[in-house]
């Protein structure tokens, strides 16, 4: 058996939870700690039967075995607002931090957009940005990578089940994060970012839809081209990660119209936008590791 | 009906719904001419905002002819008595825009959500309220759920601050018994000291009747529009309204003829299309679909062949919420491609 990189993942929520169902199914990433803060997490129980070692202290009840357990990436899917301790504590034990909240406090990661520049910078702290910006960067990406584009705008569609209170509390973040992440990943010169929340029965599956301005007038064969091996380089992490219609050229405007079904393993089929997430994250986790293991990165306290 | 005696702020919506028809392209000269019509007709409040509300500029909504901050700025200087107001929806508008229209003068701001989603607008109204704004909770499409359900919504916005609760007919689908169940049980179930608002969509010319109703339930504020500018058939015709309400001896303080002449003269001639009931706005109001939709649905025929209707019906059918008019271009290729037109 070959060997695997241990991690850690802080917030034993849905996310958590999915992202654990994911992890075990990893070639490289063993996941081995599961932390939360209430002893009554069906999450934390869950995680412990499956094997993983828990507590209900926060990252402080891992800190002090977290290295002699060989822990080095950790994932936090827990809120922004404690997001920089968490990570601040577990990058001193000499571990990676994958950043599945909204708190942006390392580099942007959009896995088939800029994960080598990621992991040519080792930075300790990597941002998975949002579940709107990991469903539509790829493609802004895709036509950024052809020519110059003047405006990026993307419009995510989620169902309101899929939408938890932390994002609830503070959407503006997802707006700001995502219309930065448009510009910085996307390479728009201007981003922008859209979400509307829908709650008709049964829950609509992530919709999202893609607008680029161009400076020059599209070259339409070499974007089409771009956008549909973009797609499948995205639907290696996420299978129903799906183009609908488009490109749609309307003068510079170029469009794109894309659903993202998930995997359905702890999280519904329509909360793509979640499963992309958690997909995502893992998938930043493993290109890690494979550094970890070939001996080109050693994570290690600053 | 007997309405006498009940004191109405009215709230002008043609610098803003009117923005949908306009598709955001109202000039500046435009929108000072009309303001300051308003404002001698005694108009208390106007909202000046793209249609979708600030930071609504934007490929999926429409590129405005000008910025909020040029609008804003502009029409806040040239009135004398009345308050500018300003739309905000979470999702596409932040606090920083929220923060930037107080800064130029306005002085009411409404957060809108979708009827079922009040809890994404605790940001945006506590920071309204904190800056001593008339802080409103607007719950679009409220259609689309039951009066008790749309009383625990304006619950939490009344809670996150708001002053006013907004009960909004976007779809203009509600019949007249529907928003006297809606707004009477609002005004039995809110602080009392709370205001309570109506906003209409005339696709199915209930407008006027349906403001008159929500009066005798319990709201005190009214949005309307003169020469009912506005998304869909435009909401409800404010000169229609007043002229009414004026027989009824509603305590409205607009100026009739007043208003009657800004809609007259000021609005009408800048109309693109004559806001009416046309096949496509009747769809809107018989299928229950959000009223900016109107013109990227004819859009959307005359690029892919798919009749109009047809995408509003179908729009309808899946339980589409404001804000997704993306939606369309992306559904007319769906239908296209399934009739063989494309």
């Amino acid at each position: 058996m070959s060997q695997k990189i241990k991690a850690a993942i802080i917030g034993p929520g849905n996310i958590g939870t999915d992202l654990l169902m994911k992890a075990q199914r990893s070639a490289l990433i063993e996941p081995v700690w599961m932390v939360g803060v209430d002893p009554d997490s069906p999450g934390l129980a869950r995680a412990a039967e499956m094997g993983l070692k828990t507590t209900s202290e926060g990252v402080d009840g891992m800190l002090a075995t977290m290295r002699e357990d060989g822990v080095q990436i950790c994932f936090d899917a827990t809120s922004a607002y404690v997001h920089a301790e968490n990570s601040r504590k577990v990058n001193e034990q000499g571990a990676l931090m994958i950043d599945l909240t909204p708190a942006a406090i390392g580099p942007y990661c959009i896995p088939p957009v800029n994960l080598k520049q990621a992991l040519d910078a080792k930075s300790m702290n990597v941002n998975m940005v949002t579940c709107g910006g990991q469903a539509t960067i790829p493609m802004v990406a895709a036509v950024s990578r052809v020519q110059p584009v003047s405006y990026g705008e993307i419009v995510a569609t989620v169902s309101s089940k899929s939408v938890g209170p932390g994002t609830r509390k503070n959407i503006d973040e997802f707006t700001r994060t995502t219309a930065g992440a448009v510009e910085r990943v996307g390479g728009a010169k201007q981003g922008k970012a859209i979400i509307v929340i829908n709650p008709a029965e049964p829950p609509l599956i992530m919709r999202d839809t893609i607008h680029c301005l161009t400076e020059s007038e599209p070259d339409q064969a070499a974007i089409t081209e771009s956008v549909h091996a973009m797609v499948a380089e995205v639907q290696k992490y996420v299978p129903g990660y799906r183009l609908k219609n488009g490109p749609v050229f309307d003068g510079n405007r170029v469009s794109m119209f894309m659903e993202v079904e998930g995997l359905g393993d702890f999280l519904p089929k329509y909360a793509g936008n979640l499963d992309i997430m958690t997909a995502a994250g893992l998938r930043t986790a493993e290109m890690f590791a494979e550094e970890i293991l070939a001996g080109r990165f050693n994570p290690s306290a600053a | 009906m007997n309405i006498a005696g009940k004191k109405v702020t009215l709230h002008d919506m043609c610098l803003r719904d009117g923005m949908h028809a306009k598709r955001h392209l109202i000039s500046l000269d435009e929108m000072v001419a009309i303001a300051k019509g308003l404002d001698e007709a005694g108009m208390p409040l106007i909202e000046v905002t793209h249609g979708d509300g600030l930071g609504g500029a934007s490929v999926n909504y429409g590129f405005p002819a000008h910025t909020d901050e040029e609008y804003l700025e502009a029409v806040v200087g040239a009135v004398k008595n009345a308050r500018i107001s300003a739309l905000l929806l979470p999702g596409i508008g932040t606090v920083d825009h929220l923060k930037m229209a107080a800064e130029l003068g306005v002085k009411t701001i409404r957060v809108a959500t979708h009827c079922t989603e009040a809890d994404v607008s605790e940001q945006h109204i506590g920071m309204a309220r904190k800056m001593g704004l008339d802080t409103v909770g607007f719950l679009m499409m409220t259609h689309m759920i039951e009066p008790a359900q749309i009383v625990e919504q304006a619950k939490l916005m009344e809670s996150y601050g708001a002053n006013c609760i907004y009960c909004t007919d976007s779809a203009g689908y509600l019949l007249p018994d529907q928003v006297k169940d809606r707004i009477a049980m609002l005004r039995q179930e809110l602080n009392p000291e709370t205001e309570l608002g109506f906003h209409a969509h005339h696709n199915l010319s209930l407008g006027v009747m349906n403001s008159l109703v929500a009066i005798e339930a319990g709201a005190n504020r009214i949005d309307g529009s003169a020469a009912g500018l506005g998304a869909g058939a435009g909401n409800t015709p404010l000169e229609v309204l007043v002229a009414v309400m004026d027989r009824m001896d509603v305590d409205h303080g607009i100026d009739l003829y007043k208003i009657m002449d800004v809609a007259e003269d000021l609005v009408t001639p800048i109309m693109d299309q004559p806001i009416r009931i046309d096949r496509d706005a009747l769809t809107l109001g018989y299928a229950g679909v959000y009223s900016s939709f109107l013109l990227f649905a004819k859009r959307a025929q005359q690029k892919y062949g798919v009749p109009s209707r047809d995408i509003l019906v179908e729009l309808g059918r899946r339980r589409t919420v404001g804000g997704q008019e993306d939606m369309i271009e992306d559904l007319a290729l769906d239908m296209a491609k399934e009739r063989g037109l494309i």
